[in-house]
């Protein structure tokens, strides 16, 4: 029996706002625990929430650039549960009036024909804190990220195979990312997936019975989970048995999926209206400025390194991939370095630096400014490419201006006729053998002759003005 | 009925509260009293009035995002039954995971 598959995914993602959802601490990662909270977020008795309103300004970033319809009178609601992650045994989320509803994104399918898939909805909500399990019987909870803002993301399940899953979360993040909502920073857990899967045989009019598996904070894990679980399924049916709707888990080991434990139903959670927190009306004009705010998406970016700048398509796909690095080469060739160079720079000797010392550009100490004045040396040949790589290392690990240092460290490239010429004699006044070399058509001599220069000039002189000069004094001589 | 006594049970269980039998015979038939109060509710023709989430008039009460230093923990600990390092430490917790 041929099986096909159907996937919806609900994608949790962290906002860079300033402060929490609900209450006005910090939002931050990596803090000592339990530092940047306060009484709201420890649910005391008689606290009330205080709603910010750069959630639903970057909530409502994120739904329009996920094309979605901005719901224009929305409340939050009560989702109920115990747990200490949580004190006051309540999430805030929107239940009944999510920020954003009927939105889409686009992917490229497996057989390279572009496919939209549909946003179900889009809601914010507060995230809980973190417990740390300790096998001494007790867990130890940290509440900095009690309150810190999310947009919850629930995908149509147009989702059709594991691998157009992951070309849907890496495609949100991206999306995420350049909306400037989020840095989307996988491995702090600021993007992190509830997935479910159903398998139907080819022509079934019904969908199969789903089953899920939630928290996944890798995208490779859940394309790997999905299938794993999809063969199972498939076996599952195959052998007579029926599927039952379960909550499953990925583990990383084995790549299989394993039973955490049979579905409880969604009334359990007791939703109800929030009533701390007055309805909000969001007019027209609020939606137009948030609009206007929305920084240059992807596509236009690479439109624009495509057709202003010659780029190629690889260039692009690589310079686009996150915000960071593509707001960085703008700023580079606003600086005013040639956009061929700057994203060579960026792509070849920046990336694998990043790679090797497994950091974020923002860890470093390069900056456009300094990119650039590197780059024009080039381009005008104050320093050869050579030097160049020298400049790099020092500008990438220190906040060195290059230029001055470039002069301080006599690195410039002599390119000088009238300066190079004397050297060029002197070589070749000591080297007479090598003259009568070149006369007898030895080639090699030219090599070595550049190469005495060369050391003459501690590897400075202009390679390109050496060998014209050169060639002519022999042709002289 | 409205309500059975296991919905009852169930609901008690969700909220973490403990109920006697004689406890649950009361509750299921006070409880079923309050529900019967709301049905009679139902028969109002509704079909036209905007659902009410909040019945204060206030509306768009929102802050500015701007980030307030947290409280001392030192302060926040004082309540605290029992911590460790500057985490809270409670009994293990861990099949209800939401963290799953």
């Amino acid at each position: 029996m041929n099986f096909e598959t159907t996937i919806g995914l609900e994608v949790h993602i962290e906002m860079k706002t300033k402060s929490k959802a609900f209450s006005p601490a910090p939002v931050r990662f990596g803090q000592p625990q339990n530092t940047d909270t306060n009484v709201i977020d420890w649910g005391y008795p008689g606290v009330l929430p205080q709603l910010n309103r750069g959630i639903l300004e970057y909530g409502m970033r994120a739904a329009l650039a996920l094309n979605c319809e901005i719901t224009k009178d929305i409340h939050f609601d009560r989702k109920n549960y115990f747990y200490p992650d949580n004190p006051k045994a309540y999430q805030i989320t929107q239940s009944d009036t999510p920020l954003g509803r009927n939105g889409w994104l686009e992917i490229t399918a497996e057989d390279g024909s572009k496919k939209r898939i549909g946003i179900h909805e889009m809601h914010v909500e507060e995230d809980a804190g973190k417990n740390t399990h300790n096998p001494n019987g007790y867990s130890y909870v940290d509440l900095n990220r009690q309150g810190t803002p999310l947009i919850e993301i629930v995908s149509e399940p147009d989702i059709a195979s594991p691998e157009e899953a992951y070309r849907y979360l890496t495609r949100l993040r991206q999306i995420i990312m350049f909306s400037g909502v989020s840095d989307v920073k996988l491995e702090q857990g600021s993007m992190r997936t509830d997935v479910n899967i159903s398998i139907r045989p080819y022509g079934a009019t019904e969908y199969g019975t789903k089953t899920e598996m939630k928290n996944l904070n890798s995208f490779d894990h859940v394309r790997k989970g999905l299938e794993y679980e999809a063969n199972r399924q498939a076996q599952v049916l195959m052998s007579g048995g029926t599927i039952q709707s379960e909550t499953r888990r990925y583990d990383v080991p084995t790549g299989k999926t394993i039973l955490m434990r049979v579905k409880e139903g969604k009334d359990d959670y007791r939703y109800f209206p929030e009533p701390d927190i007055p309805p909000v009306h969001i007019s027209d004009e609020w939606i137009e400025e948030v609009r206007n705010s929305i920084p240059e998406m992807p596509d236009e970016r690479r439109k624009q390194y495509e057709n202003e700048f010659g780029l190629s398509e690889y260039d692009t796909d690589v310079l686009t991939q996150t915000k960071e690095m593509s707001d960085f080469f703008d700023a580079t060739v606003a600086h005013g370095a040639d956009p061929k160079l700057a994203a060579n720079w960026l792509m070849v000797e920046v990336n694998s630096y990043l790679n090797a010392q497994q950091v974020e550009l923002a860890d470093t100490a390069l900056t456009p400014e300094h990119l650039a004045t590197m780059i024009k040396m080039i381009q005008d040949e104050t320093i050869s490419g050579k030097i160049g790589k020298k400049v790099f290392k020092e500008i990438i690990k220190n906040d060195t201006e290059p230029q001055a240092w470039v002069e301080q460290k006599g690195m410039v490239q002599l390119s000088d006729p009238a300066k190079l010429q004397p050297i060029i004699d002197d070589v070749l006044d000591n080297n007479e053998q090598s003259i009568t070399d070149f006369k007898n058509g030895k080639d090699r001599a030219v090599g070595f002759l550049v190469g005495q220069i060369m050391k003459q000039t501690r590897g400075q002189a202009n390679p390109k003005v050496v060998n014209k000069l050169l060639m002519k004094s022999l042709n002289a001589r | 009925m409205a309500i059975s006594a296991e919905e009852v049970r169930h609901v008690a269980a969700l909220a973490k509260m403990a109920v006697t039998d004689e406890e649950l015979t009361k509750f299921t038939a006070q409880m079923d009293d309050i529900l019967g109060m709301v049905e009679q509710l139902q028969e109002v023709d509704t079909t036209d009035v905007p659902m009410t989430y909040n019945v204060t008039d206030a509306r768009n009460v929102m802050r500015p995002d701007e980030a307030v230093p947290g409280t001392d923990r030192a302060e926040l600990m004082k309540n605290v039954p029992e911590s460790e390092d500057g985490y809270i430490k409670v009994p293990a917790i861990i099949d209800e995971s939401e963290e799953g």
